[in-house]
């Protein structure tokens, strides 16, 4: 049985830092800088995280799926919010999948990525249900390191198994090897870097090769038969130079979209392989290669099945719902890199009862909520009393998910005197519509839309409110426009 | 079928102390300020309560929890204190408590005293603070201006009105409420403004800008009510009585339920219709000669004005701008300047509005005395949020109107 892919999607966040705005900044110190000052670099919003990002990733990669096949959940990422909460959980849970499920992180790496999609390919081989793989990254730089200018923040998901695989599996390989051209010791923040010719020289140019070299072998394919090489590093000219190496076609060299996303961390080689994949056809065959203390490289040939998927967002689609970010100090704030006064509004104890959460897990992670099999209708949250004045029944909820449910605004407002990291905070009555409604944070209003009662939204999973003291963060929905490729158009 | 309050309870004295930034005046002080004037007009000995309510609403700012900070604060003698806490409604549920302890015969006397001190917290407008720890997981991050102010949106779409004709008839309703304030002398904000200044006002949360909000201020009121026999007893002429006293709180249907459209309040319709048939009253838009709303935001008074069957159903712009509650209108709302001017310390604002009310019928509301005599006179306190509140109405009068 053929084991490979059965579905990807991606997300990237809309915000794009313009990266002539981090220069205009710093170049008075490094004038260096001024050659990284093209294109723009995706910037999370302040509610967003890995496991958020996962999330977003997931869904899109799921589409209709039916969630309760999937045997796993892996996410890899070196920028995970927990150390000891598993963050695949976190995102298993706001997917709303059932507890029998295996769920694991992998990290340490700007290799994880593709070791996590390796592994889960090897699970999947001896397994008869699917397994999601994700990845996210959000990578913290340091204010004016070239990091700061190449690195963006996106994610990717697969549904890997066996059966109906849009691409197949030819061959994987991994080279490990402990070439430190960086590092991110224990309670560090920030990367540590070495020079970059030594790491282009001794590292991608002499470790990478190897294990590509391993696939082809392993594959019988002809290096002039990949139609699409992914390496995912923001330097220019390196999967070039790779290609004309290994003797791949040179239109085989993807994008490492450093002009309009930059470079997702260890996320990144899947970001690529997702984009690949969107833009492929029967027949084609995708070789991935990743660098980090090593190389994994993975090769794929795409089937018949990829145009019976529905159409993903994916990083295209993600890629498209942009504005340009020209305040480099929000960036700034956003990450902490500035001490912003942010008034003793935001003095606030967000602390998280861990009883309370727990209790209350299905309505804060899963947005369940609950429908009367009484009188049919819906409400959020849930509780043992119907909210219609004309059933009012008891104990006759049953569980019902809000989360991939459309909702229309009833009523809004920008709000510029509560706290709010990215003020003026945006929130109004939606009103979904199956039944249902909730007073509702709003995120991701770009300067560009406007927003209006009657609009559609959709919900997201994002970060309801850091509690800096204790480095705890709970997570809820929050609705956001419909993007115009989500409405189906 | 219950008979209600009607004439029941009489209003034996008032007190209010000066609302504002009280910067050097406790809780107590406040409490201390109103009760006083209250004693002296009822003309009684404070051993003659028999019982008091305490409100207030963010306790943990000033005197923390319970009916001991009243006690103490007025050294009554051992008797049953209460506190009663029901958001910005606090005030009217102390006089709620107190006239139903009247009527009910297990008073002769009772007190009700409202106070709030909020300009403790180092910044302007309410305090930010936890909601409830289940709240805080999914309850948006709202504050008070942002909750009112959709209902500007849900109401101009419902009724076709532009954003700026809102804006124009919000603008009206502060700069009316300016201008009495300037003629009281206990009010917070004193200053007269106009129009341009309102349009033009810093945004605070879309599309109210500073002049469409209340002031937070500091300040105390207080009632002393008793039967009429009492009052009349003690030497009390042209008394003024409590007509009706309703309540009404959420049920979910607004936050939860689908059949609320966001441009009007569920609580206060179900409120004034019962409210107008205890006290009597039919045609409200003629019989109503005085009315202090809860204007916390210029929105809430342009929606309330319907919401209390005043205005037909889309029709408060067009009231709003013909002056119909302008100080010398057909009927004057907010004559002391209301929440906006005179000021709203949370607990003490339900018995403000009762305290404005009792001058005016009493012909001792100064330079902003209305000069028709007033015969029903109805107060409207609301707390919490439009989709999740409670509404408090009191309807008082002239004994025997």
């Amino acid at each position: 049985m053929d084991v490979g892919i059965l579905a990807y999607g991606g997300y990237i966040p809309q915000s794009r830092l313009q990266r002539s705005e981090i220069a205009k900044a710093h170049s008075w110190f490094n004038p260096g800088l001024n050659g990284l000052a093209k294109g723009e670099r995706a910037m999370a919003n302040w509610d967003e995280d890995s496991v958020t990002m996962a999330v977003e990733a997931a869904r899109d990669c799921l589409g209709d799926t039916d969630r309760d096949v999937i045997s796993a959940v892996y996410l890899a990422s070196t920028s995970f919010p927990f150390n000891d909460r598993q963050n695949a959980g976190i995102v298993a849970d706001a997917l709303n999948l059932k507890s029998g499920l295996q769920t694991m992180d992998f990290s340490s790496s700007q290799r994880a990525g593709s070791a996590g999609l390796s592994l889960a390919l090897q699970v999947a081989k001896g397994n008869a249900d699917p397994v999601l793989y994700t990845t996210a990254e959000k990578r913290e730089t340091r204010a004016a390191s070239p990091l700061e200018f190449t690195s963006g923040d996106g994610a990717a998901a697969f549904l890997v198994g066996q059966g109906k695989v849009i691409a197949k599996l030819l061959a994987s390989h991994t080279e490990a090897v402990d070439f430190v051209d960086h590092f991110r010791g224990e309670g560090e923040t920030y990367d540590y870097s070495w020079e970059e010719r030594w790491v282009r020289d001794e590292g991608y140019l002499k470790i990478v090769p190897a294990a590509i070299a391993a696939v082809l072998e392993q594959s019988g394919v002809d290096p002039s038969a990949i139609t699409t090489f992914c390496f995912p590093v923001a330097a220019k000219r390196i999967a070039a130079s790779l290609a004309k190496q290994m003797g791949f076609p040179e239109t085989s060299v993807a994008d490492n979209l450093q002009a309009n996303c930059g470079e997702t961390g260890t996320a990144h080689s899947m970001v690529m392989l997702a984009q690949a994949l969107q833009n492929s056809k029967p027949g084609d065959k995708i070789l991935v290669a990743s660098f980090g203390q090593g190389s994994d490289a993975l090769l794929f040939e795409v089937t018949d099945e990829i145009a019976n998927l529905t159409p993903r967002m994916g990083i295209t689609g993600y890629l498209a719902r942009r504005y340009a970010e020209t305040n480099y100090n929000k960036y700034l704030a956003f990450h902490d890199l500035i001490n912003l006064e942010r008034g003793i509004r935001a003095e606030t104890d967000k602390k998280t009862g861990l009883t309370t959460l727990y209790r209350n897990k299905n309505m804060a992670q899963r947005m369940l909520g609950g429908k009367c099999t009484q009188c049919g209708t819906a409400q959020f949250p849930k509780s043992n009393m119907c909210v219609n004045e004309n059933c009012g029944a008891v104990h006759t909820q049953e569980d019902y998910p809000f989360a991939d449910r459309i909702a229309r605004v009833n009523s809004f407002t920008a709000d510029r005197l509560t706290y709010s990291p990215d003020p003026p905070a945006y929130y109004g009555m939606v009103q979904f519509e199956e039944g249902g409604r909730l007073m509702s944070d709003f995120t991701d209003i770009s300067p560009e839309s406007e927003v209006e009662v009657g609009m559609a939204m959709r919900m997201v999973f994002r970060v309801k409110d850091y509690d800096n003291k204790r480095g705890f963060r709970r997570y809820f929905w929050k609705a956001t426009p419909v993007a115009a490729a989500q409405k189906g158009e | 079928m219950a008979s209600g309050i009607k004439d029941k309870v009489a209003i034996l004295g008032m007190g209010c102390s000066r609302f504002g930034e009280r910067w050097n005046d406790n809780a107590e002080d406040l409490m201390i300020e109103a009760f006083i004037e209250a004693l002296e007009d009822a003309g009684i000995e404070k051993s003659s309560i028999d019982a008091a309510w305490f409100g207030t609403g963010i306790e943990e700012e000033h005197v923390g929890k319970s009916a001991v900070p009243l006690s103490m604060a007025l050294r009554l003698p051992n008797i049953p204190v209460t506190r009663v806490e029901n958001y910005c409604a606090s005030g009217s549920e102390a006089f709620r408590g107190a006239v139903y302890a009247v009527a009910s015969g297990a008073c002769d006397i009772a007190l009700a005293l409202g106070v709030e001190k909020l300009k403790d917290t180092g910044y302007g407008g309410l305090p930010q603070r936890n909601r409830g720890s289940v709240n805080d997981m999914f309850w948006a991050n709202a504050s008070a201006p942002g909750s009112f102010a959709q209902l500007a949106s849900a109401y101009s779409a419902k009724h076709g009105v532009s954003k700026e004709d809102m804006k124009k008839a919000m603008a009206h309703i502060s700069v009316k409420s300016h201008d009495n304030g300037s003629r009281n002398p206990k009010a917070h904000l004193r200053n007269q403004i106009n129009e341009e200044k309102v349009m033009n006002a810093p945004m605070i949360a879309e599309p109210l800008g500073l002049f469409d909000c209340c002031g937070v201020s500091d300040g105390s009121a207080c009632a002393i009510v008793t039967t009429p026999e009492i009052a009349k007893a003690l030497g009390k002429k042209d008394l003024i009585t409590v007509k009706a006293m309703q309540l009404s709180a959420s049920n979910g249907r607004e936050a939860q339920h689908n059949s609320w459209d966001g441009s009007h309040f569920v609580t206060t319709r179900a409120a004034a219709n019962r409210a107008y048939k205890e006290a009597g009253i039919t045609k409200p838009r003629d019989q109503v000669s005085l009315f202090e709303v809860h204007d916390c935001f210029s929105i809430t008074e342009l929606v309330t004005m319907e919401d209390l069957f005043i205005s037909d159903e889309g029709n408060a712009v067009k009231d709003i701008m013909n002056g119909f509650f302008d100080a010398d209108g057909e009927i004057p709302c907010q004559i002391d300047g209301g929440l906006k001017c005179f000021g709203h310390p949370i607990g003490a604002s339900g018995l403000r509005m009762i305290y404005e009310m009792y001058l005016q019928m009493n012909g001792r509301a100064g330079d902003r005395q209305r000069s028709e005599e007033p015969v029903f006179g109805m107060t409207h306190n609301l707390g919490g949020f439009p989709h999740q509140n409670v509404c408090s109405l009191t309807i008082v009068g002239k004994e025997g109107a």
